[in-house]
């Protein structure tokens, strides 16, 4: 705990390391290690010596000891967590230096849920903030690979700043039944990265709105809250409207359901040079309308290699309730790193806005809404809305 | 003997109720209701069935009415289907013409129809209808027989309704248990477009809303196809429900006041009005505001419309309905409901009636039947179909079919 906060490099821009965990992670790691991330520092870790060796990570490490035999942890994730654990500060060690760490794994086996919440906090004690994105496994995977991904959820939302999670069950609602598994395996791992790159553009991409390190911190540090995040694209003349659309029935937004219920919503809109203010708003628009309790930070960037396409990535958070937020973070942590050479290029925006991300106490809903006779039947959503509530509720009519 | 094909029975198994309309085709081919029976349905929450034992006392109940009021047997019904998992959407299917001559064959057609019926829907799903919608013969739209033209791509337009099979299976297991047949399923909002609209109606272009009392469905007829459909599980119970919850009483109590006072706008003599309601011994329990019965029914019934506009809107059919909007099912009943469909839709809105049939019309010229006459009316265009086919070799072959699928 005694880490200072490490300065961000000479340009401004924040020092990243990304860490694959486990076979999964590695491989997702690997999907990674293209042009456009070449400003990071790529990790493996993992125990299985025949998956970091064809891995293409700078650096890696091969956690193992006598116990393992050389065995891998068998899908065992207390034993990868011992493991872990027994590494700790080598772990640490890895981390010094970063000022946002990205883990990737794929819940369920021994080391993705093992390793990744110890690796988690090792990085979080390192000074860096932690960005986990996690795979949970498809349910055919069986019971023990569930549960230990459940556990492993929980551990890691505990740890990190911020998991961004992806339950591959949800995955069939996005694919047809041809697909092939080796194809479905790519769209989970396609999807995560979509996630991986909307937050990596948002702090390396001059914006025209810029979002940078500092609100994305303020978004996710000490919430312990689980994402949600989708991206969605489209191209021409309705792109706009189009892209709202899609948003409202992205299956891992919950057809907008997940908007609803966070408390926290990053907007990066990305197109290329005719992006418009009016396109802009109107994005903006109906995701406020979505989501009218969270705070929503947004930011645009115009790159012109994507001609008229209008990229919008979303990422909400839902605050965890209470129990799992343990160990308060030091008070050196709650400043985020100062960025200098940076506030110059941001538009006038209202700075005031991010204050408000300090901890609030929750307040238990006073009223519960009823549906009276709909309570047990199935909901009827419509664009996030649910239908079942009287309608004079929801407009917020008076009667009396 | 065994071939009573005149008798066409239409059953619908509503939120409100259970309804068995009776038909007999005469010899013209046109159809003739005879018979009806009804009974209350408990066993149904917004279309679909969640206590299958009430809902078969129920079921019993209203075919023995229909069969006592016909003077005929049952043996098989038309089954009305509806629920929020049911969906429409439109499908283009595309077949190069290869013969030499470019010559559209019949063949063609039915390799392009196949096309276009091969959708990915997901794995639970099933089709319920596929209806042929236009042709179109190298980028010429709206040919309705490409049969001898020339060219050298056909395609064809196809609206697709789908739905859970499991869940409409549900139902039909249900009808099956009480020892009739299912001569096949049908979606309501079909169902009640065809009781409603006349045929120059769906070619002006027409969108007909079936307001249930669990469900409601939405149907636009437009150049005598099917062009858009869909259900909202929204009903007139929603009603009751948002006035149980608004005026603070109980449901029953609800539903009754919606019938006696209700209005879909707030009239201005009703600002500031209060009614009593009284117990049995006629002594005053509670006030209720007039005023705000209206405004929350009102509220709800704007909403249900403003989804269904923008549906519309983003199907981008507003403006072709040239016919406008009409409006049936037990929900459809309160006053003023059309001026406040006008408002929101901008166009003309009226009740629709079922005027495409014969038979005891004036008791059956109410909203709440629209769906079972319409189920009705859609078995006689299916068994004129049929018609021609009866000579004794396939009878007799039809009939053995039937008893083996009978054990």
């Amino acid at each position: 705990m005694e880490n200072q906060v490490p300065p961000p490099q000479p340009n401004g821009k924040p020092v990243v390391k990304i860490f694959g965990v486990g076979n999964a992670g590695v491989a997702l790691l690997d999907a990674v290690n293209t042009p456009e991330f070449a400003g990071a520092n790529f990790v493996a870790v993992n125990t299985d010596a025949a998956s970091l060796g064809a891995c293409s990570a700078t650096v890696k490490f091969h956690l193992e000891n006598k116990l393992l035999r050389g065995l891998g942890t068998g899908g065992d994730a207390e034993r990868g967590r011992a493991l872990a654990e027994e590494q700790f500060s080598t772990l640490k060690s890895a981390c010094e230096g970063a000022n946002v760490v990205f883990v990737l794994a794929g819940l369920g086996g021994g080391a993705g849920s093992g390793v990744s919440p110890v690796l988690a906090r090792a990085a979080r004690e390192a000074g860096a903030l932690v960005l986990a994105f996690v795979t949970l496994p498809f349910e055919c995977e069986g019971n023990r690979r569930e549960q230990q991904a459940e556990q492993s959820l929980d551990h890691l939302k505990s740890a990190a700043d911020g998991v961004i999670c992806l339950p591959s069950q949800k995955i069939f609602r996005l694919i047809d039944e041809n697909t092939s598994l080796v194809e479905t395996f790519r769209v989970t791992g396609g999807l995560l990265l979509e996630g991986l790159r909307g937050v990596w553009q948002l702090l390396e991409r001059p914006g025209l709105i810029q979002v940078h390190f500092a609100d994305l911190c303020a978004l996710v540090r000490d919430r312990h809250a689980e994402n949600a995040f989708a991206f969605v694209e489209a191209v021409g003349a309705g792109r706009a409207r189009e892209v709202v659309e899609k948003i409202l029935a992205h299956p891992l937004l919950d057809e907008g359901r997940a908007l609803a219920e966070s408390d926290a919503v990053l907007v990066s809109l990305t197109a290329g040079r005719d992006l418009t203010m009016a396109e802009i708003n109107r994005v903006m628009d109906q995701v406020k309308r979505q989501c009218v309790h969270a705070q929503i930070i947004m930011g645009a960037a115009v790159d012109a290699a994507l001609k008229d396409k209008l990229c919008v990535t979303i990422i909400a958070a839902k605050q965890a309730p209470a129990s799992t937020t343990v160990a308060a973070r030091p008070e050196n942590r709650a400043t985020a790193p100062a960025l200098s050479g940076h506030r110059d290029v941001v538009m006038p925006r209202n700075r005031g806005q991010r204050k408000h991300t300090k901890p609030v106490q929750t307040q238990l809903p006073l009223t519960i809404v009823s549906k009276g006779r709909f309570d047990k039947s199935e909901p009827t959503i419509h664009q996030g809305e649910d239908l079942d509530v009287p309608t004079y509720l929801r407009r917020g009519v008076a009667m009396n | 003997m065994f071939e009573d094909s005149n008798i066409v029975v239409g059953l619908e198994i509503g939120t409100s109720k259970i309804c068995v309309v009776v038909g007999e085709l005469n010899a013209e081919g046109m159809v003739n209701i005879i018979g009806l029976g009804q009974s209350p349905s408990n066993g149904v929450r917004k279309g679909e069935i969640c206590d299958s034992e009430k809902v078969e006392q129920e079921l019993r109940t209203a075919v023995y009415e229909a069969e006592q009021m016909a003077d005929v047997e049952i043996r098989s019904v038309y089954l009305g289907v509806t629920g929020s998992h049911i969906r429409g959407f439109n499908n283009r299917g595309k077949h190069p013409v290869v013969s030499a001559d470019r010559e559209i064959s019949a063949d063609d057609v039915q390799d392009v129809i196949k096309n276009a019926k091969a959708i990915n829907l997901p794995a639970e799903n099933t089709v319920v209808h596929a209806v042929r919608q236009h042709f179109c013969v190298d980028g010429q739209d709206g040919v309705t027989n490409p049969v001898g033209m020339l060219g050298a791509r056909l395609e064809v337009d196809m609206h697709v309704i789908h739905g859970h099979a499991n869940r409409l299976q549900n139902a039909i297991r249900l009808v099956r248990a009480t020892q009739l047949e299912v001569d096949e399923i049908v979606f309501n909002g079909i169902a009640s477009s065809l009781a409603l609209l006349s045929s120059e109606q769906k070619e002006l272009g027409a969108l007909v809303i079936d307001i249930g009392g669990g469900t409601t469905e939405f149907i636009v007829y437009l150049d005598g196809v099917i062009r858009f459909s869909g259900v909202l599980a929204i009903g007139g119970d929603h009603v009751s429900n948002d006035l149980g919850h608004g005026l603070k009483v109980p449901l029953s109590r609800a539903e009754k006041l919606k019938r006696e006072y209700g209005s879909a706008l707030v009239k201005e003599e009703s600002k500031g009005q209060a009614i009593s309601l009284t117990n049995e011994l006629g002594l005053t329990l509670k006030q209720v505001n007039l005023e705000h019965l209206q405004r929350i029914m009102s509220l709800r019934l704007e909403e249900l419309f403003e989804v269904i506009a923008h549906e519309l809107e983003r199907a981008g059919l507003t403006d072709y309905l040239r016919a406008g909007v009409l409006l049936t099912g037990g929900g459809s009943r309160v006053p003023g409901i059309e001026k406040l469909a006008e408002r929101v839709f901008q166009m003309n809105v009226t009740h629709g009636h079922a005027g495409t049939v014969g038979g005891i019309t004036t008791a059956l010229d109410q909203p709440e039947f629209a769906t079972g006459i319409g189920l009705v009316k859609y078995g006689s265009l299916k068994n004129r179909q049929r018609a021609p086919k009866t000579n004794l070799a396939s009878g007799l072959k039809n009939m053995v079919g039937r008893f083996l699928q009978r054990s």
